[in-house]
Protein backbone atom coordinates (compact mmCIF):
# COMPACT_ATOMS: atom_id res chain seq x y z
CA UNK A 1 0.00 0.00 0.00
CA UNK A 2 0.84 3.37 -1.06
CA UNK A 3 1.03 5.54 1.85
CA UNK A 4 1.81 8.16 0.70
CA UNK A 5 -1.66 8.68 -1.31
CA UNK A 6 -3.09 8.81 1.97
CA UNK A 7 -1.91 12.28 2.35
CA UNK A 8 -3.76 13.70 -0.37
CA UNK A 9 -6.82 11.95 1.38
CA UNK A 10 -8.58 12.66 4.42
CA UNK A 11 -9.43 10.24 7.14
CA UNK A 12 -13.50 9.65 7.54
CA UNK A 13 -13.35 10.69 11.47
CA UNK A 14 -12.07 14.46 9.88
CA UNK A 15 -15.27 15.10 8.13
CA UNK A 16 -16.36 17.64 10.59
CA UNK A 17 -20.15 16.03 9.88
CA UNK A 18 -22.33 14.20 11.86
CA UNK A 19 -24.58 14.23 14.63
CA UNK A 20 -23.38 17.26 17.40
CA UNK A 21 -20.15 17.83 15.26
CA UNK A 22 -19.96 21.71 16.80
CA UNK A 23 -18.31 19.66 20.18
CA UNK A 24 -18.07 15.91 19.26
CA UNK A 25 -14.86 15.65 17.07
CA UNK A 26 -15.20 11.69 16.57
CA UNK A 27 -16.21 8.40 17.90
CA UNK A 28 -14.10 5.36 18.40
CA UNK A 29 -15.01 1.77 19.88
CA UNK A 30 -12.05 -0.58 19.96
CA UNK A 31 -12.30 -4.53 20.78
CA UNK A 32 -9.39 -6.28 22.05
CA UNK A 33 -9.01 -9.97 20.93
CA UNK A 34 -6.16 -13.03 21.72
CA UNK A 35 -5.91 -16.02 19.38
CA UNK A 36 -6.56 -18.67 22.00
CA UNK A 37 -3.47 -21.27 20.74
CA UNK A 38 -1.11 -18.89 21.27
CA UNK A 39 0.88 -16.91 24.35
CA UNK A 40 -0.40 -13.02 25.20
CA UNK A 41 2.67 -11.03 23.29
CA UNK A 42 4.70 -10.44 26.19
CA UNK A 43 5.42 -14.38 26.24
CA UNK A 44 5.76 -15.20 22.37
CA UNK A 45 9.19 -14.89 19.98
CA UNK A 46 9.23 -13.38 16.64
CA UNK A 47 8.18 -16.78 15.28
CA UNK A 48 4.53 -16.54 17.29
CA UNK A 49 4.37 -13.37 16.45
CA UNK A 50 4.83 -14.25 12.45
CA UNK A 51 2.47 -17.15 12.84
CA UNK A 52 0.01 -14.65 14.58
CA UNK A 53 0.48 -12.04 11.80
CA UNK A 54 0.06 -14.02 8.87
CA UNK A 55 -3.34 -15.74 10.47
CA UNK A 56 -5.17 -12.88 10.30
CA UNK A 57 -3.57 -11.45 7.15
CA UNK A 58 -4.41 -14.80 5.11
CA UNK A 59 -8.28 -14.51 6.81
CA UNK A 60 -8.44 -10.99 5.87
CA UNK A 61 -9.14 -11.22 1.89
CA UNK A 62 -11.94 -13.71 2.68
CA UNK A 63 -14.06 -11.83 5.43
CA UNK A 64 -17.74 -11.29 4.65
CA UNK A 65 -17.54 -7.54 5.66
CA UNK A 66 -18.30 -4.37 3.19
CA UNK A 67 -14.68 -3.22 3.56
CA UNK A 68 -11.73 -4.09 2.20
CA UNK A 69 -9.05 -3.78 5.07
CA UNK A 70 -5.58 -4.01 3.37
CA UNK A 71 -2.69 -4.78 5.43
CA UNK A 72 0.62 -2.47 5.74
CA UNK A 73 3.81 -4.42 7.70
CA UNK A 74 5.28 -2.24 10.10
CA UNK A 75 8.27 -3.04 10.47
CA UNK A 76 9.10 -2.95 6.67
CA UNK A 77 8.23 1.31 7.47
CA UNK A 78 10.40 4.13 7.91
CA UNK A 79 10.09 5.96 10.94
CA UNK A 80 8.41 8.77 9.41
CA UNK A 81 5.95 6.16 8.02
CA UNK A 82 5.20 4.71 11.46
CA UNK A 83 4.32 8.41 12.94
CA UNK A 84 2.06 9.02 10.39
CA UNK A 85 0.12 6.23 10.62
CA UNK A 86 0.28 7.06 14.42
CA UNK A 87 -0.72 10.46 13.68
CA UNK A 88 -3.83 9.32 11.68
CA UNK A 89 -5.04 7.41 14.54
CA UNK A 90 -4.14 3.87 12.65
CA UNK A 91 -1.91 2.55 15.08
CA UNK A 92 -0.82 3.59 18.32
CA UNK A 93 2.61 4.79 19.79
CA UNK A 94 3.11 1.04 21.26
CA UNK A 95 3.06 -0.95 17.98
CA UNK A 96 4.81 1.85 15.89
CA UNK A 97 7.71 1.21 18.03
CA UNK A 98 7.14 -2.74 19.11
CA UNK A 99 9.37 -5.34 18.02
CA UNK A 100 9.36 -8.00 15.40
CA UNK A 101 6.17 -9.09 13.15
CA UNK A 102 3.51 -6.85 13.52
CA UNK A 103 1.30 -4.59 11.51
CA UNK A 104 -2.08 -3.14 10.48
CA UNK A 105 -5.39 -3.76 7.97
CA UNK A 106 -7.34 -0.33 7.35
CA UNK A 107 -10.02 0.55 4.92
CA UNK A 108 -9.42 3.05 2.59
CA UNK A 109 -11.64 5.63 4.73
CA UNK A 110 -9.49 4.83 7.28
CA UNK A 111 -12.61 4.25 9.67
CA UNK A 112 -11.52 0.50 10.29
CA UNK A 113 -8.22 -0.95 11.41
CA UNK A 114 -7.24 -3.88 12.97
CA UNK A 115 -3.60 -3.42 14.36
CA UNK A 116 -1.94 -6.95 14.86
CA UNK A 117 0.41 -7.86 17.40
CA UNK A 118 0.40 -4.38 20.00
CA UNK A 119 -0.40 -5.54 23.50
CA UNK A 120 -2.86 -7.79 22.26
CA UNK A 121 -2.88 -10.36 19.42
CA UNK A 122 -5.67 -8.21 17.65
CA UNK A 123 -6.90 -4.89 18.39
CA UNK A 124 -9.91 -4.12 15.98
CA UNK A 125 -10.84 -0.22 15.55
CA UNK A 126 -13.88 1.49 14.30
CA UNK A 127 -13.81 5.55 13.75
CA UNK A 128 -16.89 7.75 13.08
CA UNK A 129 -17.11 11.59 12.47
CA UNK A 130 -19.61 12.84 15.69
CA UNK A 131 -21.24 11.56 17.95
CA UNK A 132 -22.21 7.74 16.61
CA UNK A 133 -21.97 5.02 19.14
CA UNK A 134 -24.27 2.88 17.75
CA UNK A 135 -23.12 3.26 14.28
CA UNK A 136 -19.43 1.87 15.27
CA UNK A 137 -20.86 -0.92 17.40
CA UNK A 138 -23.05 -2.35 14.50
CA UNK A 139 -19.83 -2.22 12.34
CA UNK A 140 -17.07 -3.45 14.91
CA UNK A 141 -19.58 -6.31 16.10
CA UNK A 142 -19.89 -7.56 12.34
CA UNK A 143 -15.85 -7.54 12.23
CA UNK A 144 -15.79 -9.02 15.30
CA UNK A 145 -18.31 -11.78 14.51
CA UNK A 146 -16.46 -12.15 10.45
CA UNK A 147 -12.66 -12.60 12.27
CA UNK A 148 -14.49 -14.94 14.77
CA UNK A 149 -15.57 -17.50 11.54
CA UNK A 150 -11.88 -17.72 10.67
CA UNK A 151 -10.00 -17.18 14.09
CA UNK A 152 -10.41 -18.87 17.46
CA UNK A 153 -10.57 -16.32 20.47
CA UNK A 154 -9.13 -16.99 23.91
CA UNK A 155 -12.05 -16.74 25.65
CA UNK A 156 -13.63 -18.18 29.48
CA UNK A 157 -17.17 -18.43 30.62
CA UNK A 158 -16.77 -16.09 33.75
CA UNK A 159 -13.90 -14.13 32.37
CA UNK A 160 -15.00 -13.33 28.77
CA UNK A 161 -12.35 -12.28 26.52
CA UNK A 162 -8.92 -12.95 27.46
CA UNK A 163 -6.35 -10.10 27.28
CA UNK A 164 -3.16 -9.62 28.15
CA UNK A 165 -3.76 -6.92 30.99
CA UNK A 166 -6.60 -7.61 33.35
CA UNK A 167 -7.98 -4.38 32.86
CA UNK A 168 -9.20 -5.19 29.51
CA UNK A 169 -10.42 -8.34 30.10
CA UNK A 170 -14.33 -9.44 29.72
CA UNK A 171 -15.64 -7.66 26.63
CA UNK A 172 -12.68 -6.19 25.74
CA UNK A 173 -13.99 -3.13 24.64
CA UNK A 174 -12.77 0.86 24.96
CA UNK A 175 -15.32 3.43 24.00
CA UNK A 176 -14.24 6.45 23.41
CA UNK A 177 -15.68 9.97 22.10
CA UNK A 178 -13.53 13.28 21.47
CA UNK A 179 -14.84 16.15 22.34
CA UNK A 180 -13.09 19.48 21.64
CA UNK A 181 -14.05 21.75 24.58
CA UNK A 182 -12.49 25.35 24.05
CA UNK A 183 -14.84 27.16 26.22
CA UNK A 184 -14.57 24.78 29.66
CA UNK A 185 -10.84 25.03 29.25
CA UNK A 186 -10.85 28.69 28.87
CA UNK A 187 -13.05 29.09 31.60
CA UNK A 188 -11.38 26.23 34.10
CA UNK A 189 -14.40 24.26 34.61
CA UNK A 190 -12.82 21.91 32.47
CA UNK A 191 -11.06 20.19 35.87
CA UNK A 192 -14.72 19.83 37.83
CA UNK A 193 -16.11 18.15 34.65
CA UNK A 194 -12.98 15.61 35.11
CA UNK A 195 -13.40 15.11 38.59
CA UNK A 196 -17.38 14.39 38.25
CA UNK A 197 -16.35 11.61 35.39
CA UNK A 198 -13.54 10.12 37.38
CA UNK A 199 -16.23 9.78 40.31
CA UNK A 200 -18.27 7.46 37.30
CA UNK A 201 -15.44 6.19 36.61
CA UNK A 202 -14.99 7.18 33.17
CA UNK A 203 -11.15 8.11 31.78
CA UNK A 204 -10.68 11.00 30.36
CA UNK A 205 -7.53 11.29 28.09
CA UNK A 206 -5.80 13.56 25.28
CA UNK A 207 -6.20 13.45 21.50
CA UNK A 208 -3.43 10.81 21.31
CA UNK A 209 -4.80 8.40 24.28
CA UNK A 210 -2.76 7.53 27.19
CA UNK A 211 -0.14 9.86 28.67
CA UNK A 212 -0.92 12.29 26.12
CA UNK A 213 -1.54 16.02 26.81
CA UNK A 214 -4.75 17.52 25.76
CA UNK A 215 -3.26 19.25 22.81
CA UNK A 216 -5.82 21.52 20.99
CA UNK A 217 -8.47 21.32 23.55
CA UNK A 218 -9.29 17.74 22.66
CA UNK A 219 -10.39 15.06 25.48
CA UNK A 220 -11.65 11.72 25.05
CA UNK A 221 -13.75 10.34 27.17
CA UNK A 222 -14.17 6.80 27.76
CA UNK A 223 -14.77 3.49 29.94
CA UNK A 224 -12.65 2.39 32.37
CA UNK A 225 -14.79 -1.40 33.48
CA UNK A 226 -14.64 -3.96 30.35
CA UNK A 227 -16.32 -6.84 32.85
CA UNK A 228 -19.56 -6.64 34.30
CA UNK A 229 -21.44 -5.27 31.46
CA UNK A 230 -22.61 -5.60 28.37
CA UNK A 231 -21.38 -4.28 25.67
CA UNK A 232 -24.07 -2.00 25.22
CA UNK A 233 -24.51 -1.03 28.76
CA UNK A 234 -20.88 0.04 28.61
CA UNK A 235 -21.66 2.50 25.51
CA UNK A 236 -24.62 3.34 27.17
CA UNK A 237 -22.71 4.64 30.17
CA UNK A 238 -20.23 6.69 28.13
CA UNK A 239 -23.43 7.99 25.73
CA UNK A 240 -24.96 9.16 29.10
CA UNK A 241 -22.95 11.44 30.14
CA UNK A 242 -22.13 12.89 26.65
CA UNK A 243 -25.57 15.41 26.56
CA UNK A 244 -24.43 17.15 29.98
CA UNK A 245 -20.87 17.80 28.94
CA UNK A 246 -22.55 19.05 25.47
CA UNK A 247 -24.34 21.12 27.46
CA UNK A 248 -22.01 22.62 29.81
CA UNK A 249 -19.57 23.66 26.62
CA UNK A 250 -22.30 25.35 24.47
CA UNK A 251 -23.29 27.29 27.77
CA UNK A 252 -20.20 28.13 28.28
CA UNK A 253 -19.35 29.54 24.96
CA UNK A 254 -22.68 31.30 25.05
CA UNK A 255 -21.63 32.92 28.30
CA UNK A 256 -18.68 33.81 26.67
CA UNK A 257 -20.07 35.51 23.71
CA UNK A 258 -22.51 37.61 25.83
CA UNK A 259 -20.06 38.56 28.80
CA UNK A 260 -17.13 39.67 26.07
CA UNK A 261 -17.84 39.24 22.75
CA UNK A 262 -15.88 41.80 21.51
CA UNK A 263 -12.86 40.30 23.03
CA UNK A 264 -13.36 37.16 22.34
CA UNK A 265 -14.25 37.81 18.69
CA UNK A 266 -11.09 39.87 18.36
CA UNK A 267 -9.00 36.88 20.08
CA UNK A 268 -10.22 34.54 17.69
CA UNK A 269 -9.86 37.09 13.95
CA UNK A 270 -6.05 37.31 15.88
CA UNK A 271 -5.96 33.41 15.91
CA UNK A 272 -6.33 33.40 12.18
CA UNK A 273 -4.35 36.32 11.24
CA UNK A 274 -1.68 34.64 13.01
CA UNK A 275 -2.42 31.30 10.90
CA UNK A 276 -3.20 32.94 7.71
CA UNK A 277 -0.01 34.84 7.56
CA UNK A 278 2.69 33.42 10.08
CA UNK A 279 5.65 32.24 8.35
CA UNK A 280 7.15 29.81 10.74
CA UNK A 281 5.15 28.06 13.46
CA UNK A 282 5.23 25.61 16.29
CA UNK A 283 2.75 22.49 16.24
CA UNK A 284 1.52 23.72 20.06
CA UNK A 285 0.91 27.14 19.00
CA UNK A 286 -0.71 25.63 15.81
CA UNK A 287 -2.99 23.72 17.80
CA UNK A 288 -3.45 26.17 20.36
CA UNK A 289 -4.38 28.54 17.57
CA UNK A 290 -6.77 26.40 15.30
CA UNK A 291 -8.90 25.55 18.59
CA UNK A 292 -9.70 29.47 18.99
CA UNK A 293 -10.34 29.29 14.96
CA UNK A 294 -12.36 26.23 15.23
CA UNK A 295 -14.55 27.81 18.19
CA UNK A 296 -14.95 30.76 16.17
CA UNK A 297 -16.69 28.73 13.22
CA UNK A 298 -18.82 27.31 15.74
CA UNK A 299 -19.94 30.83 17.22
CA UNK A 300 -20.38 32.68 13.63
CA UNK A 301 -17.90 34.54 14.18
CA UNK A 302 -15.78 33.10 11.49
CA UNK A 303 -17.36 32.17 8.60
CA UNK A 304 -14.05 31.63 5.82
CA UNK A 305 -13.15 28.24 6.73
CA UNK A 306 -14.54 24.99 6.55
CA UNK A 307 -14.65 22.88 9.94
CA UNK A 308 -13.08 19.69 8.31
CA UNK A 309 -10.55 22.13 6.50
CA UNK A 310 -9.36 22.50 10.30
CA UNK A 311 -9.46 19.25 11.65
CA UNK A 312 -7.82 18.13 8.95
CA UNK A 313 -5.33 20.72 9.56
CA UNK A 314 -5.07 19.51 13.37
CA UNK A 315 -3.70 16.27 11.85
CA UNK A 316 -1.66 17.47 8.47
CA UNK A 317 0.30 20.22 10.64
CA UNK A 318 2.65 17.26 13.00
CA UNK A 319 5.42 16.08 12.12
CA UNK A 320 5.24 13.22 10.09
CA UNK A 321 2.61 14.96 8.17
CA UNK A 322 4.57 17.28 7.22
CA UNK A 323 7.68 15.23 6.18
CA UNK A 324 5.26 12.94 4.13
CA UNK A 325 4.10 15.82 2.01
CA UNK A 326 7.58 17.21 1.40
CA UNK A 327 8.57 13.88 1.04
CA UNK A 328 11.95 14.34 2.77
CA UNK A 329 13.18 14.46 6.52
CA UNK A 330 13.15 18.15 8.05
CA UNK A 331 14.43 19.49 11.42
CA UNK A 332 12.15 21.28 13.50
CA UNK A 333 13.07 24.51 12.26
CA UNK A 334 12.48 23.72 8.57
CA UNK A 335 9.15 21.95 10.51
CA UNK A 336 7.86 25.17 11.47
CA UNK A 337 8.55 26.84 8.14
CA UNK A 338 6.83 23.98 6.16
CA UNK A 339 3.73 24.25 8.78
CA UNK A 340 3.45 27.92 8.43
CA UNK A 341 3.13 27.56 4.63
CA UNK A 342 1.01 24.60 4.72
CA UNK A 343 -1.71 26.42 7.24
CA UNK A 344 -1.30 29.60 5.08
CA UNK A 345 -2.21 27.62 1.76
CA UNK A 346 -4.73 26.03 2.92
CA UNK A 347 -6.54 28.56 5.00
CA UNK A 348 -6.17 31.46 1.78
CA UNK A 349 -7.14 28.11 -0.65
CA UNK A 350 -10.36 28.44 1.58
CA UNK A 351 -10.56 32.49 0.76
CA UNK A 352 -10.68 31.56 -2.89
CA UNK A 353 -13.04 29.07 -3.37
CA UNK B 1 17.54 3.40 29.93
CA UNK B 2 13.71 2.96 32.00
CA UNK B 3 11.08 3.70 29.39
CA UNK B 4 8.02 5.87 30.67
CA UNK B 5 5.61 4.00 32.69
CA UNK B 6 2.57 5.83 30.95
CA UNK B 7 3.83 6.73 27.55
CA UNK B 8 7.03 5.00 25.37
CA UNK B 9 9.20 7.51 25.54
CA UNK B 10 12.43 7.67 28.17
CA UNK B 11 11.61 8.33 31.51
CA UNK B 12 13.61 10.89 32.61
CA UNK B 13 12.62 11.66 36.18
CA UNK B 14 11.89 8.87 39.08
CA UNK B 15 9.60 9.59 41.55
CA UNK B 16 10.05 7.76 44.91
CA UNK B 17 6.19 7.37 46.21
CA UNK B 18 5.82 6.90 50.08
CA UNK B 19 2.53 5.58 51.20
CA UNK B 20 2.02 4.01 54.59
CA UNK B 21 6.08 3.97 54.74
CA UNK B 22 6.26 2.04 51.64
CA UNK B 23 8.68 3.12 48.71
CA UNK B 24 7.35 2.64 45.08
CA UNK B 25 9.43 3.57 42.44
CA UNK B 26 7.35 5.56 39.41
CA UNK B 27 9.39 6.10 35.86
CA UNK B 28 8.09 8.51 34.17
CA UNK B 29 9.02 11.17 30.73
CA UNK B 30 9.26 14.77 32.05
CA UNK B 31 5.69 15.10 30.33
CA UNK B 32 3.98 12.48 31.75
CA UNK B 33 5.98 13.54 35.37
CA UNK B 34 4.58 16.99 34.91
CA UNK B 35 1.19 15.69 34.45
CA UNK B 36 1.54 12.83 37.35
CA UNK B 37 2.56 15.84 39.49
CA UNK B 38 0.13 17.87 39.02
CA UNK B 39 -2.85 15.27 39.22
CA UNK B 40 -1.38 13.25 42.35
CA UNK B 41 -3.92 15.03 44.88
CA UNK B 42 -6.84 14.13 42.53
CA UNK B 43 -8.79 10.70 42.40
CA UNK B 44 -7.03 8.38 40.25
CA UNK B 45 -8.08 5.82 37.52
CA UNK B 46 -7.66 2.24 38.18
CA UNK B 47 -4.23 1.94 37.95
CA UNK B 48 -2.38 -1.73 38.56
CA UNK B 49 0.31 -0.47 41.05
CA UNK B 50 -2.32 0.82 43.30
CA UNK B 51 -4.06 -2.51 43.01
CA UNK B 52 -1.02 -4.62 43.81
CA UNK B 53 -0.83 -2.75 46.83
CA UNK B 54 -4.14 -2.99 48.35
CA UNK B 55 -3.75 -6.68 47.33
CA UNK B 56 -0.60 -7.27 49.38
CA UNK B 57 -1.50 -5.45 52.66
CA UNK B 58 -3.87 -8.46 53.67
CA UNK B 59 -1.39 -11.19 52.42
CA UNK B 60 2.26 -9.90 53.36
CA UNK B 61 3.18 -13.65 54.70
CA UNK B 62 1.83 -15.09 51.08
CA UNK B 63 3.19 -13.07 49.02
CA UNK B 64 6.69 -14.30 48.31
CA UNK B 65 4.92 -17.79 47.60
CA UNK B 66 2.35 -16.54 45.61
CA UNK B 67 5.20 -14.49 43.17
CA UNK B 68 6.89 -17.69 42.58
CA UNK B 69 3.99 -19.66 41.32
CA UNK B 70 4.62 -20.20 37.46
CA UNK B 71 1.62 -21.32 34.68
CA UNK B 72 2.65 -24.40 33.15
CA UNK B 73 1.61 -23.28 29.77
CA UNK B 74 3.45 -20.38 29.19
CA UNK B 75 6.29 -20.30 32.24
CA UNK B 76 5.20 -16.70 33.60
CA UNK B 77 5.87 -16.28 36.99
CA UNK B 78 3.01 -14.26 39.48
CA UNK B 79 6.48 -11.96 39.99
CA UNK B 80 6.72 -11.07 36.44
CA UNK B 81 3.41 -10.25 36.01
CA UNK B 82 3.27 -8.06 38.91
CA UNK B 83 6.57 -6.08 37.58
CA UNK B 84 5.09 -6.11 33.79
CA UNK B 85 0.80 -6.20 34.62
CA UNK B 86 0.87 -7.92 31.34
CA UNK B 87 -0.31 -11.97 31.81
CA UNK B 88 1.52 -14.11 29.57
CA UNK B 89 -1.25 -16.60 27.99
CA UNK B 90 -5.11 -17.06 28.28
CA UNK B 91 -4.21 -19.94 30.68
CA UNK B 92 -2.94 -17.55 33.46
CA UNK B 93 -6.22 -16.46 34.04
CA UNK B 94 -7.05 -20.02 35.56
CA UNK B 95 -3.45 -20.57 36.60
CA UNK B 96 -3.46 -17.50 38.56
CA UNK B 97 -7.13 -17.46 39.48
CA UNK B 98 -7.61 -17.49 43.04
CA UNK B 99 -4.66 -14.45 43.10
CA UNK B 100 -6.28 -12.97 40.21
CA UNK B 101 -9.61 -12.57 41.24
CA UNK B 102 -9.30 -9.94 44.06
CA UNK B 103 -7.08 -8.11 41.31
CA UNK B 104 -10.00 -8.03 38.93
CA UNK B 105 -12.57 -6.77 41.20
CA UNK B 106 -10.41 -3.96 42.29
CA UNK B 107 -10.53 -3.49 38.76
CA UNK B 108 -13.87 -3.70 37.01
CA UNK B 109 -15.99 -4.18 40.31
CA UNK B 110 -17.21 -7.71 39.14
CA UNK B 111 -16.28 -10.87 38.23
CA UNK B 112 -18.46 -12.08 35.41
CA UNK B 113 -18.53 -11.38 32.17
CA UNK B 114 -21.96 -10.55 30.72
CA UNK B 115 -21.31 -8.97 27.13
CA UNK B 116 -20.85 -11.08 23.83
CA UNK B 117 -20.12 -14.84 23.51
CA UNK B 118 -17.90 -16.26 20.80
CA UNK B 119 -20.38 -17.28 17.96
CA UNK B 120 -19.27 -20.98 18.28
CA UNK B 121 -20.04 -21.11 21.87
CA UNK B 122 -22.76 -23.93 22.70
CA UNK B 123 -26.48 -23.44 23.17
CA UNK B 124 -26.24 -23.82 27.30
CA UNK B 125 -23.50 -21.62 27.82
CA UNK B 126 -25.29 -19.25 25.65
CA UNK B 127 -28.62 -19.77 27.33
CA UNK B 128 -26.26 -19.39 31.06
CA UNK B 129 -24.84 -15.85 30.08
CA UNK B 130 -28.08 -14.80 28.61
CA UNK B 131 -29.55 -15.10 31.94
CA UNK B 132 -26.23 -13.69 33.64
CA UNK B 133 -26.73 -10.20 31.00
CA UNK B 134 -30.67 -10.15 31.75
CA UNK B 135 -30.08 -10.46 34.98
CA UNK B 136 -27.54 -7.62 35.18
CA UNK B 137 -29.98 -5.77 32.99
CA UNK B 138 -32.51 -6.05 35.71
CA UNK B 139 -30.92 -5.07 38.33
CA UNK B 140 -29.98 -1.63 36.38
CA UNK B 141 -33.31 -1.25 35.36
CA UNK B 142 -34.65 -1.77 39.05
CA UNK B 143 -32.36 1.38 40.57
CA UNK B 144 -33.17 3.30 37.97
CA UNK B 145 -36.94 2.38 38.98
CA UNK B 146 -37.72 1.76 35.34
CA UNK B 147 -40.39 -0.93 36.12
CA UNK B 148 -41.84 -1.46 32.81
CA UNK B 149 -38.15 -2.90 31.23
CA UNK B 150 -37.66 -4.58 35.04
CA UNK B 151 -41.18 -6.73 33.95
CA UNK B 152 -40.27 -7.58 30.41
CA UNK B 153 -36.62 -8.70 31.74
CA UNK B 154 -38.02 -10.98 34.38
CA UNK B 155 -40.21 -12.65 31.94
CA UNK B 156 -37.41 -13.07 29.94
CA UNK B 157 -35.64 -14.41 32.40
CA UNK B 158 -38.18 -17.03 33.22
CA UNK B 159 -38.59 -17.86 29.20
CA UNK B 160 -34.63 -18.74 29.25
CA UNK B 161 -34.54 -20.76 32.72
CA UNK B 162 -37.75 -22.73 31.58
CA UNK B 163 -35.62 -23.02 28.27
CA UNK B 164 -32.68 -24.32 30.25
CA UNK B 165 -34.15 -26.98 32.38
CA UNK B 166 -35.63 -28.56 29.47
CA UNK B 167 -32.55 -28.78 27.78
CA UNK B 168 -33.95 -27.35 24.35
CA UNK B 169 -31.89 -26.90 21.37
CA UNK B 170 -33.88 -24.88 18.99
CA UNK B 171 -32.14 -21.29 18.47
CA UNK B 172 -33.85 -18.61 20.10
Amino acid sequence: MDLDSLTQSNSEWLRGTGPESDVVVSTRIRLARNLAQFPFNTRSDEAVRGQVADQVRECLGDLPVPKVLNFVNVPSLDEISQQFLVERQLISRELAEGDGPRGVAFSSAEDVSIMVNEEDHLRLQVLRSGLALDECWEEINRLDDALEEELTFAFHEKYGYLTACPTNVGTGIRVSVMLHLPALVQTREIQKVFHSLQKINLAVRGLYGEGSQALGDFYQISNQYTLGLSETQVIDKVRSVIPRLLDYERRARTAMLEEKKEQLHDHIARASGILRSAQTISSEETMHLLSSVRLGVNLGLIDDVEISTLNELFIMTQPAHLQKLKRTELDSADRNKARAALIRNRLTGDLQD
Amino acid sequence: MKKCRRCSKSATLHITELRQGEATEIHLCETCAKDYLSQAEEVSTPDLDVQFDQLEEGEHSEVSGIDDRTCPNCGITFREFRTQGRLGCPHDYVAFESDLIPLIENIHGETQHCGKLPKRAPDSSRRQHQLIRLRSELKVAIEEENYESAARLRDEIQQVESKLQGNDSSEE
